[in-house]
């Protein structure tokens, strides 16, 4: 749902050629009432589907509702005891300190890099090599989730991974030895695909007099990069990093590949609450928690805003 | 670039650093690709082996798991509830999102393009995961658990904005001296919009409804808090049903399963991509 972000910065095809209002809109005689009618399905069902559940999150951390039992059918009012149990359960924070490390590796580090690694590799081949990375990158990403944490389940396997077979570790039980290691690569591939797509098309919009007249001082590969590339893809990289991010942060496919454990070591947030709050039942508990999720998913998505519009005054 | 080219420039330039870097290059490039395949290697081969491990060896060909699989009471069901899931959602958001993107794109209401960025800032940071626990406790206060309604209600809210986003792009798109003959010749608002305004959004209609029935089919968590019974399982949560509460994971079925529940995708993704290019990406992965 994150997507048409992306797209209004990139300038689809479709809107860069869309006329400018010259004339009176209102041509098929729509009129405001009708207008109305036409606007209102669409805005209920994202009202009480969508708005309520953030509004409605703001009340239910301040209960001490819970799935089954006495709270269950009449739940009071706690206020912010929820939030303070929160704040002083160890559990919380090492979950926050997880998903910081997840976000970081996987998304900041890993999907950017790799991606923009990716695309600026790929940039100058032509036919089919450039084609098979890219389709191997995008099929990773479009991979159903749950099918995907199967195959690294199986690749990850102790008895008869591949990765233990190729490595010559028969026997090694990554995801318990090693299990954040493993959700970040895991995430990693799946993710790199919309970094190295984005920064494609960045890479093809640097205007190419600029690399030739750098490359006519002899500017290396690298200073290129740093001098030519960079400073022309400043915005799509902060654009790229704040949706990662926001993604990243998000996503509750982790935990298809470890259930959040061996004992708590891949718990990060979005897994942190799902247990908290639907088979452990503490709603009002896992409700306080979302609560601070949807503020953290706040702050992101206005520095997205603030940087986007910065770009298009300029 | 072929390695004569390369050879060629380097004795030009006298630049042997740069030829072993070129080489670097290639091997590292090779190798980020194999690790990509890697894993993707298993989904392709394994489907058509007569026992499949879960270990990559070159199978004992065979089509004999697929027709076992046809016997499964869940597996098919299962396919026939995603299309089910998808093609639900996907009606709804594009008759809702089409009848509101035509209205926002034709009246212009006070701070529209305000109430559109509001909309689509809302659904990216009321996500699957942070409004889990509201949208759960609500569905079941609503009664709605277990039921297809809810999920499709859910998901719908979910997709909604970014469906009058882009539709309102191709809606403003659409000249407007079409609706206004329609309009000389008598059409009423509702037809101009039927006979005029639709036929000539329908490729934009079109990327929608794919959109939306691949956002839903790859969806596990909305299902997987909202529905009970395995009968409703759409196919997301089948899969990972199957190889969590099995006690011996079967592997003829789940390898054929994964196969056929990931091809659609697969083949819409690459066709559709190749069309519209870097629009089709993203959405709510989780």
């Amino acid at each position: 749902m994150t997507e048409s972000l992306t797209t209004s910065t990139t300038t689809p095809a479709g809107s860069a050629i869309a006329p400018r209002r010259r004339r009176a809109d209102d041509v098929a005689g729509l009129g405001t009432a009708r207008a109305g009618v036409f606007v209102a399905p669409a805005l209920i069902l994202i009202g009480v589907f969508l708005l309520f559940p953030a509004v409605w999150t703001i009340w239910l951390g301040m209960t001490d509702y819970r799935l089954t039992g006495l709270q269950a059918a009449s739940p009071e009012f706690v206020g912010l005891d929820n939030y303070l149990d929160a704040l002083s359960d160890p559990a919380f924070w090492n979950s926050l300190w997880l998903t910081l490390i997840f976000v970081l590796f996987s998304g900041i580090i890993g999907q950017t890099l790799i991606g923009f690694g990716l695309a600026w590799s790929v940039r100058n081949l032509r036919g089919w090599a450039k084609a098979l990375i890219e389709g191997l990158v995008l099929a990773a990403w479009v991979i159903p989730a749950s099918v995907a944490s199967f195959l690294w389940l199986a690749l990850l396997d102790r008895r008869s991974g591949t990765v233990n077979a190729m490595l010559g570790t028969e026997g090694n039980a990554w995801l318990i030895d090693h299990p954040m290691e493993a959700i970040i690569v895991f995430n990693i591939w799946v993710g790199t695909a919309f970094s190295m797509q984005l920064f494609s098309s960045a890479l093809s919009a640097v205007p190419p007099s600029q690399i030739e007249s750098a490359k006519m001082v002899g500017a290396s590969g690298w200073q290129q990069l740093r001098d030519v590339i960079v400073p022309n893809i400043k915005g799509h990289i902060l654009t790229n990093t704040l949706l990662i991010t926001l993604w990243t942060f998000n996503t509750f496919t982790p935990y298809l590949v470890t259930a959040g454990g061996p004992n708590g070591k891949t718990e990060i947030l979005s897994v942190y609450i799902y247990k908290t709050a639907i088979p452990g039942g503490q709603l009002g508990l896992g409700a306080a928690i979302s609560l601070i999720m949807l503020l953290i998913n706040l702050v992101i998505a206005l520095g997205y805003v603030r940087v986007s519009r910065g770009r298009t005054k300029r | 670039m072929t390695t004569t080219d390369h050879v060629q420039k380097v004795a030009a330039d006298a630049n042997v650093r740069h030829f072993l870097s070129r080489i670097a290059f290639t091997i590292i490039l090779t190798i980020i690709g194999l690790l990509f395949a890697l894993p993707m290697v298993w989904l392709v081969l394994a489907p058509f082996d007569a026992t499949p491990t879960l270990s990559l060896e070159w199978p004992d060909w065979t089509l004999q798991n697929f027709a076992r699989l046809a016997e499964n009471p869940y597996a098919l069901r299962s396919i026939g509830n995603s299309l089910l899931l998808g093609i639900g959602t996907m009606l709804i958001v594009v008759v809702l999102g089409a009848l509101a993107a035509y209205a926002m794109s034709r009246i212009r209401i006070p701070g529209r393009d305000g109430i559109l960025y509001g909309l689509l800032l809302l659904s990216s940071i009321v996500t699957g995961t942070a409004a889990m626990v509201p949208t759960f406790q609500i569905i079941t206060q609503l009664g709605l658990i277990n039921s297809y309604v809810g999920v499709l209600l859910v998901l719908a809210g979910g997709i909604l904005p970014t469906v009058i986003f882009i539709l309102k792009d191709f809606m403003d798109s659409i000249p407007k001296s079409y609706e206004e003959s329609a309009r000389l010749y008598g059409a009423g608002p509702f037809r101009i919009l039927r006979d005029v305004v639709v036929p000539i959004a329908r490729p934009g209609l079109a990327f929608i409804a794919i959109w939306t029935i691949v956002q839903v089919w790859g969806n596990f968590l909305v299902p997987f808090i909202l529905l009970r019974s395995p009968d409703l399982q759409p196919a997301a949560v089948l899969m990972y049903t199957f190889y969590t509460e099995s006690g011996q994971a079967d592997l003829r079925l789940i390898s054929t399963f994964a196969l056929l529940f990931s091809a659609p995708v697969l083949l819409i993704y690459f066709i559709v991509n190749r069309r519209y290019g870097f629009r089709f990406h993203g959405g709510i992965k989780s």
